[in-house]
């Protein structure tokens, strides 16, 4: 049985604004048939305000994918558009007082659901990259498409490695067959076999700088500087636990961070790379993936 | 009978049992005045050692076995799978194969897994949408590089029984070992080991009233074989480890009773089994039973919930106090449906909204009856929150009305 709060619970047991919204003028429909949630957010937007005067949802879910789908409504009620865009899928789950890190998609389902439901009313296409992987490693939530991303794009050989990149396997560590078995299978892609006792690193294969491509409304650098605005904002926290961030490179959606210091192996669940994607995601308004990368290209494009 | 029912409704009978009150006071002694170790020179160990001996000769009886040797105590059925499974391998070095099914429980498919990544070639057999097996394919891929058949006897989510008696002649006749994993089936259905070719046999002590932690594996005489645990020469060496002792005399009397209640299982149990699904099918709109109703386990009953999520139905039963189980993915933590579901192709919406509904001897008329109550009412509930659910029936084209992005 789940671990789920009280909140969770009630919300579930006695769901807020369950059902279609008479006179909504915006829908979104995210999730997953086969994850087994999916859920349909409707709106009544005012025209002339923005203001959320109604929404409704309908979910076919579980216990926390019915909580999550009662609490965003009930959050977003009232705001404008503006303002809702800015709850983040961490608001929701604290609205609920935690979720399970297993449950934690759930929060994110809710948080798409608004986004596709503001593209709907403003004529927009709304479009979700959104890949999400079996949950590898349980005490920081890291997937399994994150560390296959991050050991690509870093040449990375040992588990140690994928630690210190992406936090995983860096808690209770009975995830560590897990990752090996991901190692051997996209090692094995690039003809390398996966070697149990390897220690050293090897030299980073150097990415080409790609110009990134124009996104949304920003211009490439407002991007940029929006990037550096919230990878900024995050750095005091991690240097108070002895760590920190720098950006490295933006690629397109992809982009390129160095965690130095006792980032890697810190406990701080909520400052996770999932935490700065998260972050970016919401300022840039935009699906961005964050990559930790490797050392030497930080000295070439930080260098002060 | 009559039995309160306010302190809850276990149906999930299939997951784990109450031990019988009368097995824990069997059990007892064993914690106190009868400590001693079976293998000691002295009359501490003595009395343990005739106790296990008397449980021996219990699961023999049920298990219609020969000879009481060819029980060997374990601590679970995953240990006796284990234990099975690579026996045959190092048994039969040069044989790689392994043939099993996609519907195993995971004590067997997840070892499956792994020997796969040591270069063992597993053949699973595929499952028809009533979960049966095609024993044409099976009778196909045995053949001498075959080192073990693994076969459930049941299907512990759907109750589905499998024809492993012929199945193993069949695996006798190539020259090929046959193992079962019967944890479902042991105390439920009649099984007669010595008149059959069933080499190996994994049963285990919680499914039938009997503690956990205790379990066995059946070891045809004459069957070549591998300990998992080397050490002491507990159960002749084919498993080191002092003995359960406590355990072991519980489950020898589970074994009796469950000879004893064999008829009720399949007759009472039976009936308000059949009971629960007539009065849930009626009720309930858009729902079915999944697996082969006709050939099946006298205490389960698995019933697919169109449009619903199973997680959310366990938690509105749970709140009526009725305990039972899903396949769904989110009861798992796993990002798909149960892959017996899948195997037998039921849609998703349907998957999701699997619920097991597994009795035991325990469950009176009262129970059943309320648990009919209560059901109609939680998926209506759920269904008006689902967005494939229209005012009182699936919208139209439901898969078509409502296709979220992204997968």
């Amino acid at each position: 049985m789940w671990d789920y709060s009280e909140t969770v619970k009630e919300h579930f047991f006695n769901p807020r604004n369950a059902g279609e919204v008479g006179e909504a003028n915006a829908t979104g429909d995210v999730g997953s048939i086969s994850c087994g949630d999916a859920l349909r957010l409707q709106l009544k937007v005012n025209p002339e305000t923005e203001v959320i005067e109604d929404a409704g949802f309908q979910t076919f879910g579980c216990g926390s994918a019915i909580a999550s789908s009662s609490a965003l409504t009930e959050i977003i009620k009232g705001k404008t558009l503006d303002e809702a865009l800015q709850v983040s899928n961490q608001d929701i789950a604290d609205y609920l007082e935690g979720l399970p890190p297993e449950k934690m998609h759930c929060s994110v389902m809710g948080r798409e659901a608004l986004q596709a439901a503001v593209a709907d009313y403003r004529g927009e296409e709304w479009k979700d990259d959104h890949e999400e992987g079996e949950l590898i490693c349980k005490c920081f939530a890291i997937d399994a498409v994150m560390i296959e991303d991050t050991i690509r794009a870093n040449d990375l050989r040992t588990v140690e490695q994928v630690t210190n990149y992406t936090k995983a396997g860096g808690g209770c560590s009975s995830c560590h067959e897990g990752i090996e078995d991901i190692l051997t299978k996209v090692l094995a892609e690039q003809g390398v076999e996966f070697d149990p006792e390897a220690t050293t690193w090897p030299e980073p294969i150097p990415s080409e700088t790609i110009p990134a491509p124009t996104t949304g409304r920003l211009t490439n650098l407002q991007r940029i500087k929006k990037i550096e605005e919230v990878i900024e904002s995050v750095r005091p926290a991690l240097q108070a636990d002895r760590g920190d961030i720098e950006l490295v490179d933006v690629d397109g959606n992809k982009i390129m961070v160095h965690l130095v210091g006792a980032c890697a192996g810190c406990q701080m669940a909520g400052m996770t790379l999932g935490g700065v994607q998260q972050q970016l995601m919401e300022a840039l308004g935009e699906f961005v993936q964050v990559i930790p990368v490797e050392k030497k290209a930080v000295h070439a494009v930080a260098g002060a | 009978m009559s039995k309160d029912i306010s302190g809850g409704i276990y149906l999930d009978n299939n997951a784990t049992t109450q031990v019988d009150s009368e097995i824990v006071a069997a059990m007892l002694p064993y914690f106190t005045e009868q400590f001693g170790n079976p293998s000691s020179m002295h009359q501490f160990g003595n009395q343990v050692g005739h106790a296990i001996k008397k449980a021996r000769g219990q699961i023999q009886d049920l298990l219609g076995a020969e000879h009481d040797s060819e029980i060997v105590f374990t601590s679970c059925g995953t240990e006796s799978d284990s234990t099975a499974i690579l026996s045959a391998l190092k048994a039969y070095p040069k044989r790689k194969e392994i043939i099993t099914t996609t519907i195993e429980h995971p004590a067997v498919l997840e070892l499956c897994k792994h020997l796969e990544k040591e270069d063992y070639t597993v053949h699973y057999l595929k499952v028809d949408g009533k979960g049966r097996l095609d024993l044409q394919e099976y009778k196909s891929l045995l053949g001498s590089g075959v080192a073990v058949v693994s076969v459930m006897w049941a299907n512990n989510e759907t109750g589905t029984l499998f024809p492993v008696e012929q199945m193993a002649e069949m695996a006798n006749q190539a020259g090929v070992l046959f193992h079962t994993d019967a944890v479902q089936a042991v105390g439920k259905v009649p099984i007669d080991l010595k008149n059959s070719k069933i080499d190996m046999l994994s049963l285990s002590g919680h499914k039938l009233h009997a503690p956990k932690g205790i379990g066995v594996l059946y070891l045809k005489r004459g069957t070549r074989f591998r300990p998992l645990l080397r050490g002491g020469h507990q159960e002749r060496g084919r498993r080191a480890g002092t003995e359960n002792a406590a355990s072991i005399a519980g489950l020898g009397l589970a074994c009796e009773l469950a000879q004893k209640h064999m008829d009720f299982e399949n007759t009472e149990v039976a009936t308000l089994r059949d009971r629960l699904q007539d009065g849930i099918l009626e009720a309930v709109p858009n729902c079915f039973v999944t697996g082969d109703p006709e050939n099946r386990l006298p205490n389960t009953l698995n019933i697919a919930f169109e449009y619903v999520e199973g997680e959310a139905i366990l938690m509105l039963l749970n709140k009526e106090g009725i305990a039972c189980s899903s396949g769904s993915a989110c009861t798992s933590g796993s990002l798909e449906p149960s892959h017996v579901m899948r195997a037998m192709d039921i849609p998703f919406t349907a998957a999701h909204g699997t619920v097991r509904f597994s009795l035991s001897r325990y469950n009176t008329p009262d129970e059943i009856e309320k648990v009919i109550d209560v059901i109609p009412g939680i998926m209506t509930k759920l269904r008006k929150l689902s967005p494939y659910w229209g005012e009182d029936g699936p919208v139209t084209n439901p898969e078509e009305a409502f296709a979220p992005a992204y997968s």
